[in-house]
């Protein structure tokens, strides 16, 4: 779908976000220290181990970085006016999209570095390193696309889409298993968890971690793929429609 | 082969019809100018062309590809300086040309070398590594027409190019726009400029509520407003705008400062009344000068009748 070519335009557009958007101190302190207070706040004091936690911070922390900035990236640029030269350019819209996503999807690596390093300095252990990598590569991914959806409505106020994407975010963050266990929910808000894809990238990365997870590991893999696609399809979709509103 | 093709191009904002079923095309070679009040639809027919917006119906070409379904390759031949666009502030000048040589898939050798020629030409060498946010309105510009011609496109599509800037710019991009044509670059370029428009146009169009109402070479746009000749005259003392009228042959009089233009279909008559009147009034006349159609009459007559 993305030639040769325009994968390298697509990392020109890599380069150029983490440049402008992402090596901004006020960012990387944010990417860090948002998910950690969350952490804090809701699991100090429960007596829970600290292999639940940290996969639960991990998995947090690679949700709330990989769908930090990318949601704004659209409308910021389109009321700074940038927006309309760089669609000018020989490069696709899917293109353009990627090169967004790639920039996210880096953020989001490196900043989940940050719970894992704490988490081995506090002497968790990994059972399934491989598990691991994978899951925090795709779950990284997936959050990048899922990030773009937020900025599909034409809007060039980046607060407003702040404000759409914390109200999918949060509620997202509390049906996902990340602060109760999924076994341990209700039936009510186990089934809602169904459709989040944090559901399924919390699990994985607790089976890498605890050894054991209440989805199947493949089942877990595929809901992330799916979630992928159906995000990048979609957002692929909606942006190439709506990008001329953003003019 | 022409370097711009547009057909029936037409555009609508819900019940607005922007664009109205415009037809022309640009050669090779040529500098066409796009003229038209503001809301005349010239940015829209620009980004239709450009492949930002979709036309309702028609279509657009640019060096034979259809800016729709060939959109890459278009964009690829064509240099664009939209009309209101920036350029990314918290990058330096180097690196918005380097942003701009990637997205065209320039080696990195060639966009070096070009970057570093076009910031020189541009007068802008020196603040090559200085970001963008510390730039005044002249120099964002020139780095805007720089970052379009990073590519060396075979087609320039320029909005507005010279719109407030200082002299000192104007001249600058008029100049550079002059050269590049002399050396075979195809231009669309829209302006509010009448008399940039009159000296660098070899052709032009004039756009008025969505349609094109007049399109040929300024000095013959000229010619067809021939009946609107006038003759702009001053005096040693004040004459009643009333007088002046109300003398034969004089179809209309505009009041410009301590002067008069008086429109007439024969400026000749119209001098000899004008002399027979300051005799019998006792009034002498200071300056005296027949004035051919400009662009801007041209302008003028087109945008108002429509």
């Amino acid at each position: 779908m993305i030639s040769g070519s325009q994968l390298r335009r697509a990392l020109a557009i890599t380069e150029k976000d983490i440049r402008i958007y992402y090596l901004k101190g006020p960012v990387l302190i944010y990417g860090i220290l948002f998910p950690m207070f969350l952490f804090l706040a809701f699991f100090l004091g429960r007596g829970m181990s600290m292999d639940f936690m940290i996969s639960g911070l991990l998995s947090m922390t690679v949700f709330f970085t990989a769908t930090a900035v990318s949601p704004v990236i659209l409308p910021w640029e389109g009321s700074l006016r940038t927006l309309e030269r760089l669609i000018s350019a020989p490069i696709s819209i899917p293109a353009i999209l990627l090169g967004d996503a790639l920039a996210s999807f880096i953020f989001g690596i490196i900043v989940s570095l940050v719970p894992l390093a704490l988490g081995l300095t506090v002497g968790i252990h990994v059972s399934s390193p491989v598990v691991l990598a994978v899951a925090i590569l795709l779950s990284t991914f997936c959050c990048s696309y899922l990030g773009m959806l937020f900025s599909i409505p034409p809007t060039n106020v980046p607060s407003n889409i702040m404000m759409i994407t914390n109200l999918v975010k949060f509620p997202l963050v509390f049906i996902s298993g990340i602060f109760i266990p999924i076994d341990q929910m209700p039936l009510w808000s186990r089934t809602i968890s169904l459709i989040s894809p944090l559901t399924y990238m919390t699990d994985l990365i607790r089976y890498s971690i605890q050894g054991s997870s209440y989805y199947s590991v493949r089942l877990d893999f595929v809901a992330i793929a799916a979630f992928t696609v159906i995000f990048m399809a979609l957002a692929m979709f909606f942006h190439i429609r709506n990008m001329p509103k953003r003019l | 082969m022409n370097a711009i093709v547009v057909e029936d191009l037409t555009k609508r904002f819900g019940n607005f019809t922007a664009v109205d079923h415009i037809n022309f095309t640009v050669e090779h070679g040529e500098l066409f100018g796009f003229l038209g009040p503001n809301g005349a639809g010239k940015t829209t027919t620009v980004r239709m062309i450009t492949g930002l917006i979709k036309p309702d119906t028609g279509r657009a070409s640019i060096m034979g590809y259809d800016v729709e379904k060939d959109a890459i390759n278009a964009k690829q031949v064509a240099g664009v300086l939209p009309e209101t666009s920036n350029a990314y502030v918290d990058l330096s000048a180097w690196q918005n040309l380097m942003l701009m040589g990637k997205l065209y898939g320039l080696e990195k050798v060639v966009r070096q070398d070009r970057a570093e020629d076009l910031l020189k030409r541009f007068d802008l060498y020196e603040k090559k590594d200085v970001a963008v946010v510390g730039f005044s309105k002249g120099m964002k510009q020139r780095l805007q027409i720089c970052m379009a011609l990073i590519s060396e496109p075979q087609v320039l599509i320029m909005d507005e190019p010279t719109s407030g800037l200082d002299v000192q710019s104007s001249r600058l991009i008029r100049t550079i726009v002059a050269d590049l044509n002399a050396k075979g670059v195809t231009f669309l370029l829209t302006t509010h400029n009448m008399e940039e428009a009159n000296q660098l146009c070899s052709r032009i169009a004039i756009i008025n509520r969505g349609k094109v109402v007049a399109i040929d070479r300024p000095e013959v746009l000229k010619r067809r407003i021939e009946s609107l000749h006038s003759v702009e005259v001053s005096f040693n003392k004040d004459v009643p705008q009333s007088d002046l009228s109300a003398l034969q042959g004089i179809e209309s009089v505009e009041k410009m400062g301590d002067k008069f233009r008086l429109y007439a279909q024969e400026p000749a008559r119209a001098i000899s009344t004008l002399v027979n009147y300051t005799r019998s009034k006792k009034v002498e006349i200071v300056s005296l000068a027949t004035i051919s159609p400009t662009l801007e009459d041209v302008f003028v007559a087109y945008t108002e009748a429509g």
